[in-house]
């Protein structure tokens, strides 16, 4: 199944307006126009007149902008990797934080800030906890079964229930500092300029690019390993490449962001049921859905109760499990 | 000449030892029927020789050895219909029979305009093209394992391996299925091994069978040689009768055994 342009451009017309309502709406309202202006004299050779005045430009330029480029880059790496991990799997429940990624990223971001150590610190920590997380699902998957996939699943579950073991405990010694642990665990997009957008990007166009290619060997993976090996797919492989660069996208996207659910489940799944189940068509539109709905929900989180901000975490979830009910109660087909 | 050597296969799985010193030779562009009772071993030598399981021992096709291929290069030269083929919810028939390309898609890469052109082409040979465009999920049995065949086609493997074929199908549509591998390789010259547990079935479309017993052949050769009356209830602990068929073939018809029933009637007598 090809995607055809349709639902191309209509998600992208999706994705270009969330971007220029989080661009536009705010404290300080930037009107529509001089938002428009400005990014088109972005272009080389371009200079419009009509653009902000100066203090409104360095609000979109040095607020807005990094933190919808980073709810973009977040939102899509996370749909994209829960795609991933959907199609390696066979498993509908799979999304970007099994196999132990949040709980160790959570736990590298409680030492960090436990530890009262500089904040800057707390996406590296955050970052080394995700992989060491990984790292021991699939020792312990390997060494318990082998190549088959729920086993490496369940060892998932074994190292996150370990790992969020540690971390109450932490937590529990240093009660101090349980709010601002709490506050990253709900997930936020807070940035100081293009910091945090500079230091995902190369993680999140490396992940997207090998999952990217995979597109096609995901689709054969649909007839299960045996099969998919007959057919000349090295399907121990395929997975452990894909699981790999989703998980380097997620850690990467976690230790910025704190740990956002519901993305990397619900986005590939309503493509899935609204769309078509081949991967050529649910990678391109989570990523491009994936980051317009992190992009909507970061808007409503700081506006809804303005001027104070709701962790997006929450947003996330709050917008996306009734709307995953309704396309679930309206779509017949089955997983 | 001889298309397919097996020698010395031995195959375990969980610590049970399935295939034990298996040697088969398989003639170019014959068709050979593995039978045997429940758990003989059908299914894992086929899928020894597909590379779908750990084996020792060696398997050589056309002059080469398969053992130490690359899945690529192995899928590109035998073809394998499982027993029971998964349908990819949400997949179109023609989608389904491109995934027999598989072996000639480069890793990263998607089909190639050749690729859609065999695809279409087995459309047309196997009856497909006007379900091209529907749901594997929604097609019939008999439809289904059409579109199964078309997709192991597509990967142009001149070996062919069939895992009961039949088996979810009814007494015509099997007929048709079988009818119509016997032409596509006669037409395309494919070397097929297929495991079947219907002796008749076996009997009727195989130039050659093999009897598989725990994991060893116990016979081998034409049709007449292995479906014996004999052999069938020494195996299968059975009891058959074998009618030769007048317009070739044999023909296998399980009996009930009277004479234990009757204990006041001497059978030898």
């Amino acid at each position: 199944m090809r995607l055809t342009a349709k639902p191309l451009l209509l998600s992208l017309a999706v994705l270009v307006v969330t971007v220029l309502l989080g661009l536009t709406i705010g404290p300080a309202g930037l009107p529509l126009r001089g938002v428009l202006v400005e990014i088109a004299n972005q272009v080389p050779f371009v200079d419009l007149d009509g653009g902000l005045d100066e203090r409104d430009a360095a609000v979109l330029w040095q607020l807005r902008a990094p933190r919808v480029v980073l709810a973009m880059l977040v939102g899509g790496m996370l749909a994209i990797a829960g795609a991933g991990y959907q199609g390696v799997f066979r498993n509908p429940l799979a999304d970007p934080y099994l196999l132990g990624v949040a709980a160790g990223a959570g736990l590298g971001a409680t030492f960090a800030i436990v530890s009262g150590s500089d904040r800057g610190l707390l996406p590296v920590t955050a970052f080394v906890g995700g992989l060491m997380g990984v790292a021991a699902t699939y020792v312990l998957g390997r060494s318990a079964g082998g190549r088959s996939a729920n086993s490496l699943i369940l060892a998932g579950v074994a190292v996150a229930a370990f790992f969020t073991a540690v971390q109450t405990y932490v937590n529990q010694r240093n009660s101090d500092s349980l709010r601002e642990v709490y506050g990253w665990i709900l997930g936020r997009l807070l940035t100081a300029g293009w910091g945090e957008v500079l230091t995902v990007l190369p993680y999140v166009a490396v992940a997207t690019i090998v999952i990217f290619g995979h597109r096609r060997l995901l689709d054969v993976l649909s007839v299960g390993q045996d099969e998919a090996g007959s057919l000349g797919v090295p399907a121990a492989r395929v997975r452990l490449l894909v699981v790999l660069a989703a998980t380097l996208g997620t850690a990467a996207a976690v230790a910025v962001s704190g740990l956002i659910g519901f993305v990397g489940i619900v986005v590939p799944h309503i493509i899935r049921m609204l769309t078509g189940t081949s991967y050529r068509i649910i990678l391109p539109l989570s990523a491009l859905l994936g980051a317009a709905f992190l992009v909507g929900a970061d808007l409503a989180a700081r506006t809804l109760i303005s001027p104070g901000e709701l962790p997006v975490g929450v947003l996330t979830a709050f917008i996306g499990a009734p709307f995953f009910t309704l396309v679930l109660r309206s779509s017949r087909r089955s997983w | 000449m001889n298309a397919l050597t097996v020698t010395g296969l031995e195959v375990t799985l969980l610590g049970r030892r399935v295939l034990a010193d298996v040697d088969l030779t398989v003639p170019a562009g014959s068709w050979v029927t593995v039978v045997g009772p429940n758990g003989a071993g059908k299914s894992t030598l086929l899928r020894a020789i597909a590379g779908a399981v750990d084996y020792t021992g060696g398997i050589g096709f056309d002059g080469g050895s398969l053992d130490q291929l690359r899945s690529r290069e192995r899928a590109r030269t035998v073809a394998f219909v499982p027993q029971a083929p998964t349908r990819p919810d949400g997949m179109s028939v023609l989608d389904y029979v491109l995934l027999g390309r598989t072996p000639y898609v480069p890793y990263f890469g998607v089909e190639s305009p050749r690729d859609i052109a065999v695809a279409e082409e087995l459309l047309e040979t196997l009856e497909l093209r006007e379900l091209a465009e529907r749901p594997v999920t929604s097609l019939s049995g008999g439809e289904f394992q059409r579109a199964v065949l078309a997709r192991a086609l597509a990967q142009q493997a001149p070996l062919l391996l069939l895992d009961e074929p039949t088996s979810a199908l009814d007494l015509g549509h099997a007929q048709h299925v079988l009818e119509l591998v016997d032409h596509l390789r006669v037409d395309r010259g494919l070397t097929v091994i297929s495991a079947l547990h219907d002796l008749t079935t076996a009997g009727q479309f195989a130039e050659r069978l093999v009897l598989l017993v725990d994991g060893a052949v116990v016979a081998e050769g034409e049709v007449e040689a292995v479906l014996t009356e004999e052999l069938i209830s020494r195996h299968y602990d059975a009891s058959v009768r074998v009618v030769h068929d007048p317009h070739g073939g044999v023909v296998v018809v399980p009996v009930r055994e009277r004479a234990v029933r009757r204990p006041g009637v001497s059978s030898g007598a």
